[in-house]
């Protein structure tokens, strides 16, 4: 694995490498280098199974996160290359011509974080959300909480605790705020 | 009264089936369901009666409820004792189990699930998620409260209930059908602008017509 870092790294320039387990490695790589990056590793690598492609949505740097996974079956080994967009009219290369499947993950972030994947097929068509109006949901910024109060009839009645003071209160009380998250390449 | 007048008296009694292209509007009924009031009390009784020992369910699992259907269903708890059976078109069914939390997605074709049936026709909701949103109160995406889209008959609490639950509610059902209570067809037919209303707005892309016969 150490060796295929360094193919690549000779290759393009990586950000970052993280080895989490023996089977499963993180790199992130340039936004334009992308589909060098996984045309390589699904030709000449053995990486031919595109697992998924997700979204993470950094509000506070105002950038997306995709991760593609890919797996090998011959060494067994699950390999994520991430990718850093800018958050604002979010584009992406589509690789629905490497992995055909990948046009029904494109599709969902599509609808659900607004990234556009042109020349995707199908990518402007609803996935779960039939006729949605408002701003895409899975990002961050958008308050579903305000907004089900907004559009759904509450049953009056209904009580509830904040979760994070309840179980501050019953189950942690040594809780210390958690730093955030930090991507790899910070 | 001249024809103009007939005529717009009788638009108004008919369904606009406004979210039909124009071309298929003449394909379905425009028609507004009517009450069935009992045509005769000792009569109706009767036929209570025997409707209450024969329920047909509609097998359409909307949510995380349908798990529980399952061995309801089967050998374990065993359904069919209680003269209860699932059909797998709402055509033949008299009973609609709503399991769960209801999507937008999923109310459109439960509403057309719904209005399919033939009456008499009840409806069970089973999980908290139908009665107040449950643990997805604050989801974008799933209902909080079913009555304000279809009549409920029955709730059922519980985060899933156990099929013995839905054997107790089974049985509540039974005892209201008995006792000539379970009236939520007739109530949709009441209220069917204030269900049509709710249900208009939070489907947004209405492109079915506005009863489904």
């Amino acid at each position: 694995m150490e060796q295929l870092v360094k193919r690549i790294n000779g290759m393009i320039h990586l950000k970052a490498y993280n080895r989490q387990r023996d089977d499963l490695f993180f790199i992130t790589v340039e936004k334009s280098q992308l589909e060098l990056v996984l045309s390589h590793l699904k030709n000449n690598e053995g990486f031919t199974h595109l697992a998924f492609l997700q979204a993470v949505d950094f509000l506070e740097d105002s950038k997306f996160q995709l991760t593609y996974m890919l797996y090998n079956y011959d060494i067994r080994v699950n390999l994520g290359v991430k990718v850093l967009i800018g958050r604002d009219k979010a584009e992406m290369t589509s690789i629905h011509k490497l992995w055909a499947h990948a046009w029904q993950y494109q599709r969902e972030l599509h609808e659900l974080f607004g990234i556009n994947f042109p020349g995707s097929p199908r990518v402007e068509e609803s996935f779960v959300l039939e006729g949605w109006e408002e701003m895409p949901p899975m990002r961050r910024d958008f308050d579903t909480k305000e907004y089900s109060e907004r559009t759904f009839y509450q049953r009056p009645g209904r009580s509830t605790n904040d979760p994070k003071e309840y179980m501050k209160e019953k189950m942690y009380k040594n809780y210390a705020a958690s730093p955030r998250i930090r991507r790899d390449d910070e | 009264m001249n024809r103009k007048h007939i005529d717009e008296i009788e638009k108004q009694m008919k369904l606009a089936n406004e979210g039909l292209p124009e071309e298929e509007r003449k394909f379905f009924a425009d028609v507004i369901p009517t009450r069935v009031d009992p045509f005769n009390k000792y009569w109706e009784q009767f036929l209570n009666w025997a409707r209450s020992r024969s329920l047909w369910m509609l097998a359409f699992g909307t949510g995380c409820g349908a798990t529980e259907l399952r061995p309801l269903m089967t050998s374990r708890f065993d359904m069919a004792r209680f003269g209860i059976f699932p059909r797998p078109t709402p055509r033949q069914a008299s009973v609609f189990v709503v399991g769960g939390y209801a999507s937008i997605k999923t109310i459109k074709r439960i509403i057309r699930s719904y209005e399919q049936m033939q009456g008499p026709k009840y409806v069970i909701a089973l999980g908290s998620c139908t009665i107040n949103g449950g643990m997805y109160y604050d989801s974008y995406n799933t209902i909080n409260r079913l009555d304000y889209y279809i009549p409920v008959d029955v709730y059922i609490a519980g985060c899933m209930p156990r099929p013995e639950a839905l054997i107790a509610g089974f049985n509540r059902l039974k005892e209201k059908i008995v006792a000539g209570e379970c009236e939520g067809m007739n109530e949709y037919t009441d209220k069917f602008d204030w269900f049509k209303k709710n249900q208009k707005e939070i489907i947004k892309d209405w492109n079915m017509p506005d009863y489904n016969w």
